[in-house]
């Protein structure tokens, strides 16, 4: 018998193969080989039958059916855009999805290198001198900044300043993170829709040791006070990290121009399909901070022919060989995301990204424009301009409205009761007229 | 066995970078909606065609070593083969779903992941589990977090976690994250934890011991009743680090051993692609007592038979922007559903039985025993590093090296179950050609891989990140 028809399908045993096995191991049965005394063994059953492979996709296809088929306008941090097929195909090749951490670099230069390149056009993409290879999302990236503004020489303070109107997973990642360093995180306003910059300068004090800031903001209005938050942290000594996505960077100012000294966010926006916040955090920054960073890093080196090759570097910062001394706990991160949002930019090129974020503007601007025709409804409410989202007053309760569009097919977030917020990628933009004819009609 | 590895390029380099290949330079700004102080002037990116693409990424792919080219034996990293049909299952146009939907909609989602809650409970002997932890490591955050809430909940403010001499980085890691003191626990004379010496660490200041079992070189703590008792005395929680699952699933369960917070390693114990370093998931369990610190939100059941979100009491808050690693966890659900019982009990076993298989067949001292689903041998005499390169040359990954220290040269193997005996002996014979290498061999090695020996030491003193720090990959844009 070639194949066994219970346990494993994974483990390719015979059991005359395992009989041999046991016999060279000098043991009667499997049971034999666990050293796990009686009063903690578990003898059991989880209920679980052994099911076949059809079975199984079936059945995962029927509960995950059950899912309702809305068309989503969501953003507020997790972003779909259209992947391309070739992103799918050769990010499935097995070589990259089944191997791990390069810890033998000579054998696996082909994902240190592409890894080496995501790094690369994170540098392009931000004008900073050095990008880790990914961390888990945008909110522990966030976390992590906030740690080393915390141990790097440039600052004394223990203070954070985040925007008011902060994403709730963002802010109460920060503060699980934060809370063992003992730094405190307080909060600034906005005003319509961007920094409050008056405010902002009010709050900064010394003691303040990172100021963060987004563009876009999470309700999808572009900052218009880079410059000056900039500026305001330099002058306090306090790390000014910025916030943003890499489809946004496509179009918007580079954050090396504004002053940024680490940039994180949501670089899943490319390279993922929506999926339920799952995603792959961006980390990048100035030099100086290099042996403090959070992560890993691929660097070029040479081998013994003097060819160029890349391995991870820097790995005394790591928690592998530092221990308690870490820069991070991280081990095991989101390489593979990166590997696909490398080859997403590298599909799109410049001029691809640059186009997919003009569209990100121009059609929020007209699905606003729009909506703000519809009696009752004002969009966007900020006077800002706007990336893939904005906000949506409407006279109606909001959340009445939300569910009305629910029952026509469409799904938005609700904020508060007469707020509404909208997103539209390349992914829903087919369908935004349907979507404003519901919006009129549910208004 | 005989083994080349694919290689491109000339003398000077392997595949070149995308840069070298083709970029391009354009200004965003011109022709933007956007007024041009809030666009920025110049973005540079490769812009291969796609057929480029494709080829360099194959290319690319075909110089990385994977579970599906042959052994991966790497020591506590449990790279079991990864069954194709949860890439299936998870590419389920259903499965994109966004984070903010109303949970009335994505019922099918949260039916899922209250499938998976309930089957890590029933596997770990745990009352209660979170799915959002992203990674093991951030587990263990998310558990030593929830320790520190029950403790202060308890006003009870203590100061340090208690982490044994062999455990893996990330629990010094974590522990320190959390503002905890790192008390280390020097290891016994037969490699488990030595129960005087904890009951002379512990005190009124221990929040928790952070345990592997069986442990980084596959020994079972024995003792654990006692070592469970030792704690609790004290006041202090019992912390399970899950990664070693997979020598126990459906034998033995941390929570009828004492432990009181576990997290379990999906991407290691349930077949989730490693994919090159990540994504894994990181789902914590825990006892009815700490259920309530939990991150928020969890999934639950309603009377009515609806799945419903809900936040916890006294919930820590969020460890993750949103709700974990959901293409991960929608992979491990397919396998344990795919496994059943059987498979589970069955893949412990068989993981158990390959390493003792393949302990018995290598030339290298292994100093610890019994062992479980993996063994540390030691290169002896020999520099672990050294005949870890050697073996790549014959056909495999080696195992993890130099790691853990107690073991002197030590190489840490984990065959996992997936292996068959033709490629555990091929394995062996890999171990066996290395140990019988000269010494200058192995100081040559690896030859026959897509890199040879690559220097660390230059690549840490004089770091080169991008390929903005190469002199020769400077831009070919063409403006
Ligand atoms: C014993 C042990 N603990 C913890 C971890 C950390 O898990 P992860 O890499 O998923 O963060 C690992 C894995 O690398 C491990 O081997």
């Amino acid at each position: 018998m070639s194949r066994r028809d219970d346990g494993s399908p994974f483990a390719p045993h015979t059991p005359a193969e395992t009989a041999a096995m046991l016999d060279v191991v000098g043991a009667e049965t499997e049971a034999d080989l666990f050293d796990v005394p009686d009063e903690v063994a578990f003898d059991g059953e989880f209920g679980i039958p052994t099911r076949d492979e059809r079975t199984v996709v079936t059945d995962l296809a029927d509960t995950l059916g059950r899912n309702d088929d809305l068309t989503e306008f969501l953003g507020r941090g997790h972003y779909g855009h259209y992947v391309p097929a070739v992103v799918d195909d050769l990010s499935s090749r097995s070589e990259f999805l089944t191997s791990y951490t390069q810890y033998q670099p000579e054998i696996t230069q082909g994902f240190l290198q592409a890894l080496f390149e995501y790094q690369s056009m994170l540098v392009d993409l931000t004008g900073l001198p050095v990008a880790n290879c990914s961390m888990y999302d945008a909110a522990t990236g966030l976390a992590e900044a906030a740690l080393l503004a915390d141990r790097v020489r440039e600052t004394t303070g223990s203070t954070l300043l985040v925007p008011e109107d902060l994403r709730d997973g963002k802010r109460g990642t920060l503060d699980n993170y934060v809370d063992g360093a003992g730094l405190t995180v307080e909060t600034y306003p906005y005003d319509d829709a961007n920094v409050d910059v008056d405010a902002l300068s009010e709050r900064l004090d010394g003691d303040v040791c990172l100021v963060y800031a987004e563009n876009p903001t999470v309700t999808g209005a572009i900052e218009e006070s880079l410059d000056a938050v900039g500026d305001l942290a330099a002058d306090h000594d306090a790390l000014f990290c910025l916030g943003t996505d890499p489809v946004a960077l496509g179009l918007l100012r580079e954050p090396a121009a504004v002053g940024a000294d680490v940039v994180v966010g949501e670089a899943g926006s490319l390279g993922l399909p929506t999926s339920y916040g799952m995603g792959v955090g961006l980390f990048a920054c100035r030099e100086s901070y290099l042996r403090q960073v959070p992560g890993r890093l691929v660097g070029a080196s040479e081998d013994a022919d003097g060819r160029r090759a890349f391995t991870l570097t820097l790995q005394t910062r790591e928690q592998h060989i530092r221990k308690e001394r870490a820069t991070s706990n991280i081990c095991t991160n989101q390489a593979w995301v990166a590997l696909r949002v490398a080859m997403h930019l590298a599909w799109l090129g410049p001029r691809g990204l640059a186009d997919l974020a003009e569209d990100c503007v121009r059609n929020a601007r007209e699905l606003a424009a729009d909506l703000d025709d519809i009696g009752g409804v004002t969009a966007p409410l900020a006077d800002r301009h706007h990336f893939r989202e904005f906000v949506v007053r409407t006279d109606r309760p909001a959340p009445a409205v939300a569910d009305d569009l629910r029952g026509r097919g469409f799904a938005v977030h609700t904020l508060d009761d007469h707020r509404l917020q909208v997103c539209v990628t390349d992914l829903n933009a087919g369908e935004t007229d349907e979507f404003v004819d519901a919006f009129e009609g549910a208004a | 066995m005989n083994y080349d590895q694919a290689r491109y390029g000339d003398d000077e380099r392997n595949e070149p970078l995308l840069s070298e290949k083709r970029a391009a330079e354009v200004d965003p700004g011109e022709g933007s909606a956007l007024p041009d102080e809030l666009t920025r002037d110049s973005l540079e990116l490769p812009a291969p065609s796609e057929p480029e693409l494709a080829r360099h990424y194959t290319r690319l792919s075909q110089m990385n070593w994977s579970v599906d080219s042959g052994p991966y034996p790497l020591g506590s990293c449990t790279m079991k083969y990864n069954p194709t049909f949860t890439e299936t299952v998870a590419a389920d146009p259903n499965a994109a779903v966004h984070p903010d939907r109303d949970p009335e909609t994505v019922q099918g989602t949260l039916e899922l992941l209250y499938g998976l809650q309930e089957y890590l409970a029933d596997i770990g002997g745990m009352d209660a589990v979170t799915l959002q932890p992203p990674a093991g490591a951030a587990g263990e955050f998310t558990g030593i977090t929830v320790a520190k809430a029950y403790h202060e909940r308890n006003g009870n403010d203590r100061s340090e976690v208690i982490v044994p001499a062999s455990a893996h980085g990330t629990n010094f890691a974590t522990a320190a994250m959390a503002g905890y003191d790192v008390v280390e626990l020097p290891s016994g004379e037969d490699g488990r934890v030595d129960v005087e010496a904890l009951e002379a660490a512990v005190s009124d200041d221990t929040a928790a011991l952070m345990l592997t079992n069986p442990n980084t070189v596959g020994l079972f703590e024995r003792d654990i009743v006692e070592i469970a008792d030792i704690v609790h005395r004290a006041g202090g929680l019992l912390y399970y680090d899950g990664a070693n699952l997979n020598a126990l699933l459906g034998r033995a369960r941390p929570g009828d051993m004492g432990f009181d917070i576990m997290h379990y390693n999906v991407h290691k114990t349930f077949a989730t692609p490693h994919g090159g370093g990540g994504p894994g998931a990181g789902p914590v369990g825990v006892v009815s007592e700490l259920a309530e610190f939990l991150p928020r939100p969890r999934v639950r059941e309603a009377d009515d038979g609806d799945y419903e979100l809900f936040d916890p009491a006294r919930s820590i808050g969020k460890v993750h922007g949103f709700a974990g690693n959901w293409l991960v966890l929608v992979k491990a659900y397919a396998y344990i559903h795919r496994l059943g019982d059987e498979g589970l009990l069955d893949a412990s076993a068989k993981a158990v039985l390959n390493a003792n298989y393949l302990a018995e067949r290598v030339a290298f001292d292994v100093p610890y025993g019994p062992f479980h689903h993996e063994f540390a041998a030691t290169a002896g005499d020999r520099d672990a590093a050294d005949v870890a390169k050697a073996m790549l040359d014959y056909g495999v990954h080696p195992p993890t090296t130099k790691w853990p220290e107690m073991v002197p040269e030590a190489m840490l193997t984990e065959p996992t179950e997936a292996e068959s005996r033709a490629s555990l002996d091929d394995l062996a014979a890999a171990f066996n050609a290395a140990a019988a290498d000269s010494e200058g061999a192995l100081a040559d090695a690896p030859r026959k891989t897509a890199a040879r020996r690559i220097d660390q030491t230059s690549a840490a003193r004089d770091p080169r990140l991008s390929w903005h720090a190469l002199a020769d990959a400077g831009s070919t844009a063409d403006e």
